[in-house]
C-alpha cells in the first residue's frame, strides 16, 4: 500500500458501466487525459448490477475506496439502471456506517460516455479522498503482501460455493468448509 | 407473505458479540421475497459481521446456510451435521422460523436476526404493505374486499371514525382511511347496503393464543394410526 | 331543574358544556368550573382521557357533579376498555347516578400522552351504543339476564363536515339505529353547510346538539383548519380574529360562538348547542351571554 517513497498510495476500485462511464474512461486515454494510476476499472454491463454485497466484499478485500459510475439520469441503456445504483450505493453507504468504514470511501458517480475529462476528474477525486481517509482500517487486519497489490494474493481466496439452498457456505481462508 | 425487517446491525452484534463461532441460517421463503433474511441478506449480513469483526481485531467465525423454509420440519434436519461447531445460530427467519429451529436443537442457543413485522403484500420493489392480521374470522365479503381489522388504526367494523381526512388516516397522514376505501369500493360494486349493515362485535374467542389447526383430512389418519 | 332527558324532550333549545378531568388528584379548578356552569347548562358531559392523555376518569369526575347538584353526561370511548370493562363501567355510573352516555370510538393512542400503550378497541361506537341499549332492556352483551337494568339516554357524535361525508353519514344512521337518542357534533363554524347537514338529520328521531368550539386566536382557527378533520373555520372568522387587538382575540371569539349559538336558535337549526370551551371552561357563562 506505500510506494518506494514511503506514501500511502490507495487502491481505488470504479464501477463503469460499459455504455457510459467506461467509455468516457475510454475517451479520457484517447484524449492522452492524466489521471490518478490508483484507480483500477472493472467494466459492468449496467451500474444497476453492481449490488451491495459486490461493493462491501471490495472493502473487505482491501480497497481503500470505491465508487460506482453510471450513466447520466434519463440516458441508462438500461432505463433505470444508474438509479438502482444510486439507491444501491446509498444503501451500501449505510451498512458501511455499520461496520464502522467511513462512508465517503464509496461514491456514485454520474459519467456520460462523452466526458472524458469527467471521467479523470472523477477518478482523481476518488483518490484523493482515499488519501485523506488513509488505508481501509480492515487491511491493517490482514496480511499485506505490500506495494499496490491485492491484500492477500488472489489463489487464497476459497472458490466461491455455487448458491444453493441447504449448502453450508464458510468464506474462511483459515479453515476448511465441514 | 410474511414481511420482516433485519434487526440493527448493532443490535445484531450485541447478541453476538460473546461468541466466536456463529452460524448464520438464511430462509429462503416469504423473508427471502422480503429481502431480510434469504440468502443474499445472509451473504451480506455474515460478509458485514466478518469485516466489522476484523476491525475490531477479534476471532469471529461466520458461516451461512440458507434453507427452504425454516417453518418445516424436513428443511431443518440436515442443519444437524454441522450445528454442535458453532457457539450460537443467528436464524434470519420470521418469529415462527426461529421458535421452529431452536426446538428441533433445543441444546443451542438460537437468536433472532429479524423483527417479524406483518402479514402483507409487495406494494412496490421494496415496499410491503400489511393486509392482514389473521384475525380467523374473515370479513372480507362484507367489506368490499378490503379489511378494516387490518388497515383501519382502530379495527372499527361499522364505519369511519371522526378521524377521517380527506380520505386519509388521522393516525398517520401517510395512510388511507380504510372506511373510506371501503365506502368508494361498495359504493362502485352497487353494494353499500352492506355498509349499512350494523356488524355484531367480533368474536375473538376464535383468535384465542396459542392457535392450532389440523387439517380436515388429517383429523382421520391421526384416529387410524392411534388404532394401529 | 329538569333532568337532562326532559329537557331533551320539553325544551326547545337545549344547552350543553364540556368539563375535562384534570391528570392528577387537585380538582380544585374542576370543582370551580362545575360550580359555575352547572346551573346554566342542561348537563355537563366529561370526557374520557380526551385526546389520550392520561387523566381521573370520566365517572369519577360524573359523581362530583352530581354530588355538587349538576347533571353529568358521561362519556365513553372503547380504546382503553374491552366489552367486560366497558359493561361493567356502564353498570357502576348508573349505580352512582349517572344517567346520561356519550358513546364515542376515542382517539388513537399514539396522539396522546401515552403512545406506547395497547389500544383495546374490542367495540365500536355503534356496537357500544348496541350495548348501552341491551343494558337497558336488562340484559349483558352476551345475551345473559342481569340483576336490574340501566336507564341510559345513550348519545353519539357525528361530524357533519367530514370529507367524504357520506361513509359519516351511513354510520349517523346506523348510530341511530343502535340506539343514539341525541347528537352532539363536531364544531361547526359554517351555519350554511351545517343546515344542508340538519335537512338530512331531521329525517331521524334524534335531537342535534351543535358542537361550538371556542375560538381563542387566529392561530388556533388556522391549526384547526390545518390539523383537526372535519373543522372548518371559514377564512373570514380567522380574519376576524387577526384583527383583533392584542390579547382581545377570545373577546371576539366568544362574540362569534354567541351569534352562532343565537342564530341556531333563533332559526331552529337545530335542537341545542353543546360548547367546549376547552381550556377556557370559565368563559362559558360569557358565550351564553353573548347567545341572548
Amino acid at each position: 500500500m506505500n510506494d518506494h517513497h514511503g506514501q500511502f498510495e490507495p487502491k481505488v476500485i470504479a464501477y463503469c458501466c460499459t455504455y457510459c462511464a467506461y467509455t468516457a474512461g475510454d475517451l479520457a486515454g484517447s484524449m492522452r487525459l492524466q489521471y490518478a494510476p490508483n484507480v483500477r476499472v472493472i467494466k459492468v454491463p449496467c451500474s444497476g448490477s453492481v449490488s451491495a454485497l459486490l461493493l462491501l466484499k471490495a472493502f473487505q478485500d482491501g480497497a481503500d475506496a470505491v465508487y460506482v459510475a453510471g450513466c447520466a439520469i434519463g440516458d441508462c441503456h438500461f432505463l433505470r439502471g444508474n438509479l438502482q445504483a444510486l439507491k444501491t450505493v446509498a444503501y451500501a453507504k449505510a451498512l458501511l456506517e455499520e461496520i464502522g468504514l467511513e462512508p465517503q470511501r464509496l461514491e456514485f458517480f454520474h459519467i456520460p460516455a462523452s466526458a472524458g475529462p469527467l471521467f479523470a476528474q472523477r477518478a482523481d477525486e476518488m483518490t484523493q479522498r482515499a488519501k485523506q481517509l488513509g488505508p481501509n482500517p480492515l487491511r491493517r487486519a490482514m496480511r499485506v503482501v505490500g506495494g499496490g497489490k491485492l491484500a492477500f494474493p488472489p489463489d487464497d481466496h476459497p472458490p466461491l460455493p455455487p448458491a444453493s439452498f441447504g449448502v453450508l457456505k464458510r468464506h474462511d481462508p483459515q479453515e476448511p468448509t465441514p | 407473505m410474511i414481511v420482516a425487517e433485519r434487526k440493527s446491525f448493532e443490535q445484531i452484534v450485541d447478541m453476538l458479540s460473546p461468541f466466536e463461532r456463529v452460524l448464520v441460517v438464511g430462509c429462503g421463503t416469504c423473508v427471502a421475497v422480503c429481502m431480510a433474511g434469504g440468502e443474499k441478506e445472509v451473504e451480506l449480513l455474515a460478509a458485514e459481521l466478518r469485516m466489522h469483526a476484523q476491525k475490531q481485531g477479534k476471532t469471529l467465525l461466520v458461516d451461512e446456510v440458507t434453507v427452504t423454509r425454516q417453518c418445516d420440519k424436513e428443511y431443518l434436519e440436515p442443519l444437524a451435521k454441522y450445528i454442535d461447531q458453532y457457539d450460537a445460530v443467528l436464524s434470519m427467519a420470521c418469529g415462527a422460523g426461529v421458535q421452529f429451529l431452536a426446538e428441533r436443537y433445543d441444546d443451542k442457543l438460537i437468536l433472532p436476526g429479524l423483527d417479524t413485522r406483518f402479514i402483507g403484500v409487495a406494494q412496490a420493489p421494496g415496499q410491503w404493505e400489511q393486509r392482514c392480521v389473521a384475525c380467523a374470522e374473515c370479513i372480507l365479503d362484507q367489506t368490499g374486499g378490503i379489511c378494516p381489522m387490518t388497515r383501519c388504526a382502530k379495527n372499527l367494523l361499522n364505519g369511519p371514525c371522526g378521524g377521517t381526512n380527506h380520505g386519509k388516516c388521522e393516525v398517520d397522514a401517510g395512510k388511507d382511511c380504510a372506511w373510506t376505501l371501503i365506502y368508494r369500493k361498495l359504493e362502485k360494486l352497487g353494494r353499500l347496503d352492506l355498509m349499512r349493515k350494523i356488524q355484531p362485535p367480533k368474536d375473538y374467542s376464535v383468535a384465542t393464543k396459542p392457535a392450532r389447526y389440523v387439517h380436515p383430512a388429517f383429523h382421520e389418519s391421526q384416529q387410524t394410526s392411534a388404532a394401529e | 331543574m329538569p333532568s337532562f332527558a326532559q329537557a331533551l324532550q320539553n325544551k326547545s333549545f337545549v344547552v350543553t358544556a364540556e368539563v375535562g378531568p384534570p391528570k392528577g388528584t387537585d380538582v380544585s379548578r374542576l370543582l370551580h368550573h362545575i360550580e359555575l356552569l352547572k346551573d346554566k347548562v342542561d348537563a355537563l358531559n366529561v370526557t374520557d382521557n380526551q385526546s389520550s392523555v392520561m387523566r381521573i376518569s370520566s365517572l369519577a369526575v360524573c359523581r362530583l357533579i352530581l354530588d355538587h347538584g349538576g347533571e353529568p353526561i358521561l362519556q365513553l370511548t372503547c380504546r382503553d376498555r374491552n366489552r367486560l370493562a366497558l359493561q361493567s363501567e356502564l353498570l357502576s355510573a348508573w349505580v352512582l347516578g349517572v344517567k346520561n352516555v356519550l358513546c364515542l370510538t376515542g382517539d388513537y393512542v399514539s396522539v396522546g400522552d401515552h403512545p406506547q400503550a395497547k389500544p383495546v378497541f374490542d367495540l365500536d361506537s355503534v356496537q357500544l351504543l348496541r350495548t348501552v341499549e341491551l343494558l337497558n332492556s336488562n340484559k349483558d352483551l352476551a345475551g345473559h339476564d342481569m340483576q336490574g337494568a340501566t336507564g341510559f339516554v345513550a348519545g353519539a357524535v357525528v361530524t357533519p363536515e367530514a370529507d367524504p361525508i357520506e361513509p359519516q353519514l351511513i354510520k349517523f344512521e346506523k348510530k341511530v339505529a343502535a340506539g343514539a337518542k341525541f347528537f352532539q357534533t363536531q364544531a361547526v363554524y359554517d351555519l350554511e353547510k351545517f343546515k344542508r347537514f340538519m335537512d338530512y338529520a331531521r329525517r331521524f328521531p334524534v335531537k342535534v346538539l351543535a358542537g361550538i368550539v371556542l375560538l381563542v386566536s387566529a392561530g388556533m382557527a388556522r391549526y384547526m383548519n390545518n390539523n383537526v378533520p372535519g373543522i372548518f373555520v371559514p377564512e373570514r372568522l380567522v380574519e376576524q380574529l387577526a384583527k383583533a387587538e392584542k390579547g382581545k382575540a377570545i373577546e371576539v371569539g366568544i362574540e362569534i360562538a354567541g351569534q352562532m349559538i343565537r342564530q341556531l336558535r333563533q332559526d331552529g337549526i337545530c335542537d341545542g348547542v353543546h360548547i367546549m370551551a376547552i381550556g377556557k371552561e370559565e368563559r362559558v357563562p360569557d358565550i351564553l351571554a353573548a347567545a341572548q
